[in-house]
């Protein structure tokens, strides 16, 4: 192996409603009501934790670690992380409503603290869908950026990452440390079994209160209002092919 | 002050979510200035100096933006968003990438895939894979926002704006472009084609037999379910959803596709959507104008033949 030094992974997880779970708009309109939903582990930084640990089990990584910002349950995700393979895990503790630039800055001081040498996030968060976490995050640390990564692969002082873009993908090197945002395909993250999940229970979680970091998390956003997208109207079956063509038809798309 | 639109072109042509930009810009009606990244790209600079609404053009042409990498990007568009009240661009995989970072670099919010806008800082945007819509409004001074472009139509010709050359600062050096795989295709961008046809998994090894003559009868592009593409039948660049690519064409054909939210997530706003699928109960059929319960082996080439005559 030419890699000789620490190679510390960071996994930066979102706890999330399950996305299962088809999200209700409450009845004055001001949010989604998440209260006893199910909840888990944002799909894509569980891409993101498997990556880390595979790049462990290859012997490549030191040591994974996983953080998450949020409310206390959200443990439970990083008690997945953990049950996947993360060596250890951070919690960076509130309950003040989060945006992408308060997180990214709150990330900013773990970073600072871990000094890992490759940060991977999930491209988005499938709540919220802003898909900004991780650019900002490699903004604010000076660091290089491979966004929607399908495949990557360290090579020495850098990191190699082919990105799923519009009409096929690219790659780009990255020197490290560096920030990666997983896509789908990056891998298929593993089945975690009842003993895992048993001894991810047993180990610590390494809390910190984000106000004692000082950092100025505001929101910047303010959500005036949620709503159900307007339904469609309702369509017709057709019996046959030539029906078929005749609405087309009338429909003047043809 | 103005606006400023991040373009993005293919090195032939500037794009047309960068056309649906310009009109989404329309909604603070304040100047607008595009900025044009290249190499050599004078052409592009010219081509967008055209669009209707664009009062000028700003042309930062260098060797390392032949491929422009977000990193050198932002660090332009920081250097001068800091004299523009707004600054947007379409949410490709471009702009996904590089606005956030000069979002963080200016101190301010983003907002992501706006679908509309209400001057001067209030913005539509879909959540929860389109299921719940948000209305959010902002409180910083300089406003960073991507629109779906989907949601705005194109603006065309009918400007002859200035072009004024700017200096972009030295690459940073983070990162290297190394090589790109784009699928070459002589059919339509996917995200902008006025037809799509797309295929579930159920259509298997034959899903190009099938779909490929009905996109050509309307110079469609093709798309595809994530099952598809993960059972590797199609390409995954083709992929429509909330994953994948958001369409909104005015002729949407699901042949095979049984509805998953996912799916919907990528294509509810098509004007006209199609479903053809042998199951009855398929999900699809909910949200599909027609409907046709059949055999996807038999169907999909007699209507073929049926619009070829």
């Amino acid at each position: 192996m030419e890699w000789d030094h620490n190679m510390k992974v960071l996994v930066a997880v979102k706890h999330v409603v399950d996305y299962n779970i088809k999200p209700r708009v409450k009845q004055d309109g001001s949010d989604v009501d998440i209260a006893g939903v199910k909840m888990g582990i944002n799909p894509f930084d569980e891409i993101a934790v498997e990556e880390a640990v595979r790049l462990k089990e290859r012997g490549i990584a030191t040591e994974v670690v996983a953080v998450t910002i949020g409310k206390a349950n959200s443990q439970d995700t990083l008690r997945h992380a953990l049950a996947m393979g993360a060596d250890r895990v951070v919690l960076v503790e509130t309950d003040a409503d989060l945006q992408p630039l308060g997180v990214a800055k709150l990330l900013k001081a773990v970073v600072e603290r871990e000094q890992p040498r490759l940060i991977i996030l999930g491209k988005q968060a499938i709540d919220d869908d802003l898909g900004q976490t991780g650019q900002m995050l490699a903004a604010l640390i000076n660091a290089g950026q491979g966004t929607f990564a399908s495949v990557i692969e360290v090579k020495g002082d850098e990191i190699e990452v082919t990105r799923e873009i519009d009409g096929g993908t690219d790659v780009v090197a990255l020197k490290l440390p560096a920030v990666v945002t997983t896509d789908l395909r990056l891998n298929e993250p593993r089945f975690i079994k009842l003993p895992a999940m048993m001894m991810a229970k047993k180990k610590p979680i390494d809390n910190i209160k984000a106000a004692d970091l000082g950092i100025d998390i505001a929101p910047r956003l303010k959500q005036l209002k949620v709503a159900d997208p307007e339904p469609r109207k309702p369509g017709i079956k057709v019996a046959n092919v030539a029906e078929l063509v005749e609405n087309l038809r009338l429909a003047e798309v043809l | 002050m103005s606006i400023l639109i991040l373009a993005e072109h293919d090195g032939k042509h500037i794009k047309q979510s960068t056309r649906q930009a310009v009109t989404a810009a329309g909604a603070w009606q304040l100047p607008v200035h595009v900025l044009v990244t290249g190499s050599n790209s004078a052409v592009l600079a010219k081509e967008a100096s055209e669009i209707a609404g664009v009062a000028k053009v700003l042309h930062a042409d260098a060797a390392h933006f032949e491929h422009p990498l977000a990193e050198d990007v932002a660090a332009l568009l920081v250097q001068l968003g800091a004299d523009y009240k707004v600054i947007l661009s379409a949410h490709t995989a471009f702009s996904k990438s590089v606005l956030p970072r000069v979002a963080a670099l200016l101190d301010v919010a983003m907002i992501s895939d706006a679908v509309s806008i209400t001057a001067p800082a209030t913005y539509v945007r879909p959540i929860y894979a389109g299921n719940v819509l948000s209305t959010v409004e902002s409180s910083d001074a300089i406003q960073v926002v991507t629109i779906r472009a989907t949601s705005f139509a194109a603006a065309a010709n009918g400007a002859n704006a200035e072009v004024t050359a700017v200096n972009a600062p030295v690459s940073a050096g983070l990162s290297r472009w190394i090589k790109e795989d784009k699928t070459v295709s002589d059919r339509p961008e996917l995200s902008s084609a006025r037809v799509v046809v797309s295929g579930g998994r159920s259509l298997a090894e034959r899903f190009n037999e099938l779909l490929e003559p009905l996109a050509h009868r309307f110079g469609g592009a093709l798309g595809a379910t994530r099952a598809a593409v993960d059972a590797g039948f199609a390409p995954n660049d083709i992929q429509v959803g909330q994953t994948g690519t958001i369409v909104a064409p005015e002729l949407y054909f699901a042949i095979g596709i049984s509805g998953a939210m996912q799916h919907l997530a990528g294509m509810k706003d098509s004007k006209i959507i199609v479903a053809i699928n042998h199951d009855p109960d398929a999900p699809i059929f909910q949200h599909a104008d027609y409907g046709l319960v059949a055999n996807l082996f038999d169907a999909v080439p007699e209507l073929t033949a049926a619009l070829s005559k």
